[in-house]
C-alpha cells in the first residue's frame, strides 16, 4: 500500500538529511507505529506520502502509484485516498462539529444527500453523536481529535495517517483515541501512526518502524519502543 | 452543491474584506471611466471627421473686381484664367482632387440669398458683391494636401486659397490630446487597480488560510480552492465596470446631450448608444484585470 524505495529527503538550507536512504513497505490493512524521537523524520515520512513534500532521492509509491511522477493536477485525487490527523487537530473554529466534517466532503464536490448520510454515521462511529452542533472550543481535546478523525475518515479512505494524534492528550484520552484508530484499522483501513508515546506502542504490540535521525533502526512486527534505548547502530534491524 | 458552496464562500470572503472590496470597486470604477472617456473621445473625433470631411473643400477664391490684393492687380479673373486653372488641377492634381467645380458669382449669390434672405446684417447685397471660386473636393480629406495649396497659390486669377480643414485641425489636435491624456491616466489607474486587487486577494487568502489548508489536505481540486478568490476579484471589478458605464452615461447625458447639443447643434456627438457599445469592452477589461491579478496572487498562496 505504501512503499519507500531508498528515500532520502533534504530540506533547503539543512546539511543533514531528514530521511536518509529509507526503504519500507507497508501492506494493505496493516497498522504501523512510526516511532522515534522528535526530529527523527516521522512527519517527513507522512508529508512524503501526502505528497506535501517530494523526496530528494528515491521513490515513494502509494497504492502502486509512483508519487514522484504524479502530475500536480492529480495530487488532489491522490489526497482523497488519504485521511490525515494531526497533533493539533486543525479544526475550523467557526464551524460546528457537523460542519467541520461535512466541509471535507463539500470541498471535494460530494452530493448533499451523500453528506447528510455520511456525516452522522461517522460522528456516531467516533462517539460524538449528540454533539453535532458544538464548536471546537466547546469540546475537550480528546473530542476535538475525534472530530478530526471523523473528518479524515468520513470519505472512507483506504489509508489513514496520524501524526502524533495523542501528543496533546492525557494518557486516558489517548487510549480512547488509540482504540478508535484500531477500530478503523479493523475495517480494513491501512493506518500509519507516528508517535513517541512509548506506553501506547508497547501496550498495543503492532508493527513498529523506528527512525533515528532519518535512518530506520527498527522494523519489528508486534514490536516495542524504548525511547531510552542506546544510540543508533547498536540495535539490530529485523525484517517485518 | 458545488456552486452554492462556492458562492457562499465567496460572499463570506466579500463580507470579510468589505473595505478592500469597496476600494477595488472604486478604483476599477475610476480607471475604467478614464478608459471609457478615452475611447469616447476617439469616437467623437471619428464622428467629427466623418461628418466634416465629407463637406470640407479647398477653395481657391478668384480675383474679384477692385481687389486690394497684389495678386489681383490685373483685375477680375478672366474666363481664360479660370479655364487654365481647371486645366492645371486636372493635370497636376489629378491624384489628389476628386472633383472640381466653379462657383460663379451667381451661384454664390444664390447660396447667400438662401442663408440671409434679408441681406447681411441688414445690408442688401447684389450679385456683384459676391466672389467666384473654384471648389476642390479632395480624394482623401484626412491626408495632408499642402501640395494643392502650393500649386494654386499665386496663379494668375487666384486671390487666395483657403483650406477649410485648417479650421478643424486644432480642434482635432485638442481632442486627440485629451484622449491620450485620458488613456494615460487610465493606464496609471489600471495599474493601481491591479495592485489593489492583488492585495485584496492576498488578504482574503490570508484570512481563509485555515480553510484552504484543510481543502488541500482532503484533496479539493485547485480550481475549487481558487474559485472563491477569483470570483471575489471578478465580481468587485465587474461592479466597478458597471459603475464606470453608469458614470459615462451620466457624463454623456449632462455634458453632451444637455449642454453641448443645446449650445452647438450642428455637430454629430457621441451618445448613450456609443457608451453602451463600449460597455462590454469595459466589463471585459475589468474581468481580465481581476483574473490576471488573481492568477498572479493565487499561484503563490494556494498552491497544491
Ligand atoms: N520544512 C522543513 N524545513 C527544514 N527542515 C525541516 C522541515 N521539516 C522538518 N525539518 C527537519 O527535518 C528533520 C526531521 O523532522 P520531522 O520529520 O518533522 O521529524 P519528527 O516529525 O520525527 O519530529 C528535523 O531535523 C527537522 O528540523
Ligand atoms: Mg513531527
Amino acid at each position: 500500500m505504501i512503499r519507500f524505495e531508498n528515500v532520502t529527503k533534504f530540506y533547503a538550507r539543512t546539511p543533514r538529511p531528514a530521511l536518509d536512504d529509507v526503504s519500507i513497505e507497508i501492506g494493505r490493512g496493516e497498522f504501523v507505529f512510526l516511532v522515534g524521537a522528535s526530529g527523527s523524520g516521522k512527519t517527513s515520512c507522512i508529508s512524503l506520502v501526502q505528497r506535501e513534500e517530494r523526496p530528494s532521492a528515491g521513490k515513494v509509491f502509494v497504492a502502486g502509484r509512483d508519487l514522484s511522477s504524479m502530475s500536480a493536477w492529480k495530487v488532489p485525487e491522490h489526497r482523497r485516498k488519504l485521511g490525515v490527523v494531526f497533533q493539533d487537530f486543525r479544526l475550523l473554529p467557526d464551524k460546528t462539529v457537523y460542519e467541520n466534517v461535512a466541509f471535507a466532503l463539500q470541498v471535494i464536490g460530494k452530493k448533499r444527500h451523500t453528506i447528510r448520510l455520511a456525516v452522522p454515521e461517522v460522528l456516531e462511529m467516533v462517539g460524538l453523536a449528540g454533539k453535532e452542533k458544538r464548536r471546537p472550543h466547546e469540546l475537550s481535546g480528546g473530542e476535538q481529535q475525534r472530530v478530526a478523525i471523523a473528518r479524515a475518515y468520513v470519505n472512507r479512505p483506504p489509508i489513514l495517517l496520524a501524526d502524533e494524534p495523542t501528543g496533546n492528550l492525557d494518557p486516558t484520552t489517548s487510549l480512547g483515541i488509540m482504540r478508535l484508530l484500531d477500530q478503523i484499522n479493523l475495517t480494513g483501513t491501512t493506518v500509519v501512526m507516528a508517535t513517541h508515546d512509548e506506553e501506547i506502542v508497547n501496550q498495543w504490540r503492532k508493527r513498529v518502524i523506528e527512525l533515528d535521525e532519518g535512518v530506520v533502526v527498527r522494523d519489528q512486527p508486534e514490536g516495542i519502543y524504548d525511547s531510552s534505548r542506546p544510540a543508533r547502530g547498536e540495535l539490530t534491524v529485523s525484517e517485518a | 452543491m458545488r456552486l452554492s458552496f462556492v458562492l457562499a464562500e465567496m460572499v463570506q470572503g466579500l463580507r470579510r474584506n468589505l473595505a478592500m472590496t469597496v476600494s477595488v470597486v472604486l478604483v476599477t470604477f475610476v480607471s475604467l471611466t478614464f478608459v471609457g472617456a478615452s475611447i469616447l473621445l476617439q469616437t467623437q473625433i471619428d464622428k467629427l471627421k466623418d461628418d466634416w470631411y465629407d463637406r470640407v473643400e479647398v477653395t481657391a477664391y478668384l480675383c474679384p473686381q477692385d481687389s486690394p490684393q497684389p495678386a489681383c492687380a490685373a483685375g477680375e479673373a478672366t474666363d481664360e484664367q479660370v479655364a487654365a486653372l481647371q486645366a492645371v488641377v486636372d493635370d497636376q492634381l489629378a491624384g489628389d482632387v476628386e472633383t472640381v467645380y466653379l462657383e460663379t458669382k451667381a451661384d454664390a449669390y444664390e447660396a447667400f440669398a438662401e442663408r440671409y434672405p434679408d441681406g447681411y446684417q441688414g445690408v442688401p447685397l447684389t450679385e456683384d458683391d459676391m466672389q467666384a471660386s473654384l471648389r476642390l473636393k479632395l480624394v482623401d480629406p484626412e491626408q495632408d494636401y499642402a501640395v494643392v495649396n502650393d500649386v494654386l497659390t499665386g496663379r494668375p486669377g487666384v486671390e487666395s486659397v483657403e483650406d477649410e480643414r485648417a479650421v478643424f485641425e486644432p480642434l482635432f489636435h485638442a481632442l486627440n490630446r485629451a484622449s491620450i491624456l485620458a488613456a494615460g491616466l487610465a493606464g496609471v489607474m489600471l495599474l493601481a487597480a491591479v495592485l489593489l486587487i492583488t492585495t485584496t486577494i492576498r488578504l482574503s487568502a490570508h484570512s481563509r488560510r485555515r480553510e484552504t489548508r484543510i481543502m488541500r489536505l482532503v484533496g479539493a481540486s485547485t480550481w475549487f480552492i481558487q474559485m472563491p478568490f477569483l470570483l471575489e476579484g471578478a465580481i468587485a471589478a465587474v461592479l466597478g465596470a458597471g459603475l464606470a458605464v453608469g458614470g459615462l452615461l451620466l457624463g454623456v447625458k449632462y455634458l453632451v446631450v444637455d449642454w453641448l447639443e443645446q449650445s452647438v447643434d450642428w455637430v454629430a456627438y457621441v451618445d448613450a448608444g456609443d457608451v453602451l457599445q463600449i460597455a462590454p469592452v469595459l466589463v471585459g477589461i475589468a474581468f481580465l484585470l481581476a483574473i490576471v491579478s488573481s492568477f498572479l496572487t493565487l499561484r503563490r498562496f494556494t498552491r497544491v
